[in-house]
This record gives structure tokens, sequence and C-alpha cells, in this order.
């Protein structure tokens, strides 16, 4: 099955050279994400980095989590951001730059920490790290006859950790809920526009008025009712 | 299972990205929004093409389950888009007849 096994070390450096080519499209991508101020390619962006970001997931050998990434952020996401532009603006105004320094000292503390942190990790592939010696053998050895599961994450995930679980479930689910909620993508997208303290905002400028403002009127015509 | 079919494998894989970054190029650079939407929507059949050779170059051919869930994501997005900029909105159906004076 193995075109390029432990056998060929040759094919090793140019597999390396791919991978490294992925990084740098996700740099460019991060980037331009950064970058630019029209919203829409900001989404179409997004989307582009988490396919990228999926295939070098498989590139690491994480099957299943490139899986989740390309469900998750490639396809619904988009959607959702999608949804939320219904109810924004179309281009991003830039932030002057004394707002900009807070977030940049919060970004480079955060990011001094992983690198300390990334000294404590164990080496790769090491027998006596943590993940391969404690529990982690027990799960290994008798999943076979405890769970009776061929795929030991799957087991772990569902059995060994099946409360852990469900609650996760049970969080995702509520965030479901509010975003719908939020987002009212069930049946009021798009038909509303945001009034605090009695002001219109964004009457003009948000791409949904125009369609919240046709269906106001057809509203009108067909019932008779002043608008809510 | 040749090395002459590696190294060929490994070749497309690199043109295939070297693909991808020009489709990133117009991307980025695009000046209307349909040039967006066909890159991303090229984007991510590249995607597709390119795990389908690297999951074979690792051996892992089981990669291509999810190359196939990419195409049918990518699929989901480009709808996504095409409705929102035609109607302004998520909810409406595609099979309406009387929206297409518009």
């Amino acid at each position: 099955m193995t075109l390029f096994a432990a056998a060929e070390p040759v094919f090793a450096v140019p597999v390396l050279l791919l991978d490294i080519s992925l990084m740098a499209l996700l740099v460019v991508v991060a980037f331009a994400i950064v970058r630019m101020r029209s919203l829409f390619a900001v989404v179409m962006l997004q989307g582009v980095y988490s396919l990228v970001c999926a295939a070098w997931f498989v590139s690491l050998d994480a099957v299943d989590v490139a899986f989740t990434e390309a469900a998750v952020g490639a396809g619904v996401s988009t959607v959702l951001m999608l949804s939320a532009m219904l109810l924004a603006d179309r281009k991003s105004t830039p932030v002057p730059m004394n707002r900009q320094l807070g977030a940049f000292i919060v970004v480079c503390l955060a990011g001094a920490a992983m690198l300390w942190a990334v000294g404590d990790m164990p080496a790769f592939g090491d027998a006596n790290s943590p993940a391969n010696s404690y529990v982690g053998t027990d799960y290994l050895a008798k999943t076979a006859e405890e769970v009776q599961i061929p795929n030991v994450v799957t087991a772990v995930l569902g059995s060994y950790r099946g409360y852990d679980t469900f609650g996760e479930v049970v969080v995702i689910f509520a965030a479901g809920l509010g975003v719908l909620l939020l987002l009212g993508l069930n049946g009021n997208a798009g038909r509303w526009v945001a009034r605090p303290n009695g002001q219109v905002v964004n009457d003009r400028s948000a791409p949904s008025a125009a369609y919240a403002k046709d269906n106001r009127s057809e509203d009108k015509k067909k019932s008779g009712e002043a608008e809510t | 299972m040749t090395p002459f079919i590696g190294y060929f494998m490994l070749g497309s894989a690199f043109l295939i990205i070297v693909s991808m970054a020009m489709m990133l190029t117009r991307l980025i650079g695009g000046p209307t929004l349909y040039d967006r939407l066909l890159a991303v929507n090229s984007f991510g059949t590249k995607t597709v093409l390119f795990l389908c050779v690297f999951c074979f170059i690792i051996g892992r051919p089981d990669g291509v389950d999810i190359a196939m869930l990419y195409a049918l994501m990518n699929f989901i997005a480009t709808i996504a888009v095409l409705k929102f900029f035609n109607y302004r909105a998520l909810n409406v159906t595609l099979m309406v007849n009387d929206e297409s004076e518009r």
C-alpha cells in the first residue's frame, strides 16, 4: 500500500517541501485576511484557510481532524459568516493605530507564552511522554475486549469519556441555538434592521436593507397593517 | 508502485500547489466579486485534487474520503454565496419561478 515507506527515505524531503509550501500558502492567506477591507473577500479567504489547513492536517496524519475542519471550517462557517454579513456592512473601516496597540501587546504576550510552553513538550514519538505512559496504554490494551470497537479514538470518545462527550454535545447544541436566534435563519433573515434607542442603524449601508424594505412594503400591501 | 509513479505523483502535487497559489493571487487581487467566487470554487477543486494525490504519496489512501467531503462542502459554500448575492437572504428556496425577472 505505502509507496514511500520507511524503506525509501529519499522521498521524505519532497514531502517536507510539500508541507512547507502548504504552510507558506497559509501564511499568505492569513496576512490577506488581516489586511483586506472587503468583508466578502475575507469570508472567502477564511474558507480557503480552512481548506489548506485541512490538507495540512492530512499531511500530519490527523485524518479525523481534517474531516472536522473541512466540514465545519470550509462549509458551515462560510454560511454562518455570510448570514452575519446580511446584518452588517460589507466593508470594514480601518481601526486607528492607538487602538491596535493593546491588541498587539496581547497577541505578542500570548505568542511568547505559546513558544515558552513548547519547551516543556515531550519529543515527537517519546515513549515516556504522558500521552503514551499512563492511561493511554490501558486504552490501547483493553479496548478490544472492553468496548469491541476497532477504532480506539471512537472507543475513548464514545465509551471511556462518554459523559464528557455528552457535555460537549450539549454545549455545541446550546451554541447552535444561540447562533440561530441571533441570525434568524428560521425565516426572518434579512427582514429586520437593528434599531438601538429607536434609531435605525445601517439602514442605507447594510446589504439587507433594500431587501428588508421590499419585504415590508409587500407585507403592508398584503395585510394592510402598519409595520411593527 | 515503481519509483517513476512516485516521482510523477510528487511532481503533480507540486504543480497543483503552484496552481493553488495562482488561484490565491486572483482571489486576493480579483477586482470583481465573480473573480473571487470562481477563484474560491477552483481553489476548492485544487484542494480536492491535492488531497487525492497527497494521501497516496504518504501511503494513506483513506484520505480520498476527505477529498469527497471537500467536494460536497465546496458545493454548499458556493450555493450559499450565490443565494446571498442574488436574493440578499439565505432562507429562499431555489425553486422560485417568479423571481426570474429580477
